[in-house]
């Protein structure tokens, strides 16, 4: 593991603990409804600064914490054209499914690759901290896997590809 | 040092939670439309009575002792309140319920009886504090409603002794105290720290949270002259209003939820730090004295405290140490003793198990409580003694395997 990966992922994780302190909180706006502040963004007082931690200028996380919900942004790394790709294909995967996932949200935010939605009906039900190894352990496994699906497509391309050509060399 | 009494009653969180008088019965609402009755058989709590008549989720609960009413507080922007009658046809006693009056048009957030137990305040999302009295004619509630300067949902009340005065916490960050003199209910209130004269609505005095957060707890303190407040900023602010001074105790815990006075020199706070704190002072300083929940004792559960559990006798050091050190590397985590570590471990060293959001006094008159109960989002019920303080095993020590470099 890289030196730059755990003061990152340290901030993250202090970060979304002392933010995920929600509580119940009905709209103010509307009646007899109880919608997440941070997603309305009616009431400027509930909401709190947005934090952007980030290890270089692809890989950034944007916590925005509000009263009874955050929303926590991650900005995947990208070095070359097949992993943009590839990103975009394994984010709209999970996207698509993104009710398997709880806190998953349906799209991303501007700018970022994939965005988690966490209301305290979330931290109701789930373990705070449990929540916190969850997001941790994603963004350490995105990274992992986009790079091992890279691996896997240059391989099988080195394959077709050494195939193809095995024709001509006769 | 005692052991807490720990009772769990559901594996929903609690919302709120009220004892009646004599402590024999308990009425909490397990973050759903109907609030529960649990009667002490023994050691155990029995489910008796569901109260349904809210049809969106109870936020607050509070019981008269002496006059044996229930008061709860709802998101459907309702509040009633439930009196024991004996039922014409069966005979038997119900708990029947009297609509208010609220003339509130958000949800209502919290609710309490006035110490007299003749008026009671409900605050709520409407920027507005209902202060409800009964009406003999009507054979109802009515409120006059405390507006001025209110900009957001207020999230907690208290009374002062004397039942007219009132302070509220609102997500505006603001405390305030309130006049809630009604003309019919209260006797003209003897002259305090907060002011000679109180007509309804008065403003007697207002205090911003030192940072800029939500102010989640407000509380008087026995005799009254003492307000405490706990906001969002981490922080809780005694303010004494006769003098000029205003105490703020910064922590580096997780912000404190909720509070309650047992003398007029010690404070029990709790909140999303799963553990009930104790503060202490006096006029000339206040500090933090200690946690209730005693984090390094052995609990009942104490086989899951060591964690690793799994690992054979011969590699569990070894593999236990390797864990440490992989989780620190690859997951920003510290081995940290307050805090789950193990891969597997998901049990936290504190009582609760999560937030607490209600802390209430048990025992003891108003100004000697000898025991507070809280109850959280975890579903416990746990009631604490006072006096078994336990030195801050602060969460800098915990997490010192965290400091960025």
């Amino acid at each position: 593991m890289s030196n730059t990966l755990r003061p990152y992922l340290a901030a993250v994780r202090s970060t979304l603990t002392a933010a995920l302190t929600l509580e119940d909180f009905a709209s103010q706006i509307v009646e007899r409804h109880n919608k997440p502040e941070v997603e309305v963004g009616t009431s400027k007082e509930v909401l709190l600064n947005p934090l952007m931690i980030s290890r270089n200028e692809n890989e950034k996380v944007l916590i925005e914490p509000s009263i009874n919900s955050i929303r926590l942004s991650i900005k995947i790394k990208q070095a070359d054209e097949i992993e943009r790709i590839l990103c975009h294909k394994f984010t709209r995967f999970m996207m698509q499914r993104a009710e398997n996932f709880v806190v998953l949200r349906r799209k991303p935010v501007k700018g970022y690759d994939i965005s988690f939605l966490i209301t305290n009906n979330h931290t109701n039900t789930m373990l705070k901290h449990k929540i916190v190894d969850f997001i941790i352990q994603f963004m350490e496994e995105v990274d992992k896997e986009i790079s091992e699906m890279k691996l896997s497509l240059n391989a099988r391309a080195r394959v077709v590809a050494e195939s193809y050509l095995l024709a001509f060399s006769s | 040092m005692s052991q807490p009494e720990v009772y769990s009653l559901a594996q929903t969180p609690i919302t709120s939670h009220a004892f009646n008088g004599d402590r024999s019965q308990v009425a909490v609402s397990l973050s759903s439309k109907d609030v529960q009755i649990f009667e002490r058989q023994g050691h155990d709590w029995q489910p008796t009575e569901t109260l349904s008549e809210h049809d969106k989720i109870i936020t607050s609960i509070d019981w008269a002792p002496n006059t044996n009413r229930i008061v709860t507080s709802s998101q459907d922007r309702n509040a009633y309140v439930w009196q024991q009658t004996v039922d014409p046809q069966t005979g038997s006693t119900i708990w029947k319920p009297t609509l208010v009056l609220l003339r509130i048009n958000r949800a209502a957030t919290y609710v309490k009886w006035s110490p007299n137990e003749d008026k009671f305040a409900v605050a709520s999302g409407a920027r507005a504090i209902a202060i409800c009295s009964f009406d003999p004619e009507g054979d109802w509630w009515v409120s006059r409603l405390l507006k001025k300067p209110i900009r957001s949902t207020v999230l907690s009340v208290d009374w002062h002794p004397n039942n007219v005065l009132l302070a509220a916490g609102s997500a505006d960050m603001k405390a305030r105290v309130f006049s809630a003199y009604i003309k019919d209910v209260d006797k003209r209130p003897a002259a305090s720290v907060w002011g000679e004269k109180l007509p309804f609505n008065t403003i007697c005095g207002e205090y911003s949270s030192p940072s800029g957060g939500w102010v989640h707890t407000v509380g008087f303190s026995p005799s009254g002259d003492i307000l405490a407040f706990a906001s969002h900023d981490s922080t809780i602010n005694i303010v004494y209003p006769g003098g000029p001074a205003i105490y703020t105790i910064k922590s580096n815990t997780l912000p404190l939820v909720t509070l309650t006075w047992t003398t007029e020199e010690t404070i029990v706070a709790a909140g999303h730090d799963c553990q009930p704190y104790v503060f202490s002072g006096n006029e000339s300083g206040w500090q933090l004295a200690g946690t209730l929940d005693d984090t390094n004792a052995a609990k009942s559960s104490g086989g899951n405290r060591a964690g690793y559990g799994g690992a054979s006798p011969v590699g569990r050091l070894n593999s236990a140490a390797f864990n440490t050190f992989r989780n620190a590397d690859s997951r920003g985590m510290g081995s940290s003793p307050g805090q789950s570590a193990g891969s597997g471990e998901s049990e936290l060293f504190t009582v609760h198990q999560n937030t607490i959001t209600s802390v209430r006094p048990y025992d003891g008159a108003p100004g000697a409580v000898s025991r507070v109960s809280t109850s959280g989002v975890d579903g416990k019920l746990v009631v604490w003694d006072v006096n078994s303080v336990s030195p801050v095993q602060t969460l800098t020590a915990k997490m010192g395997g965290l400091h960025l470099k």
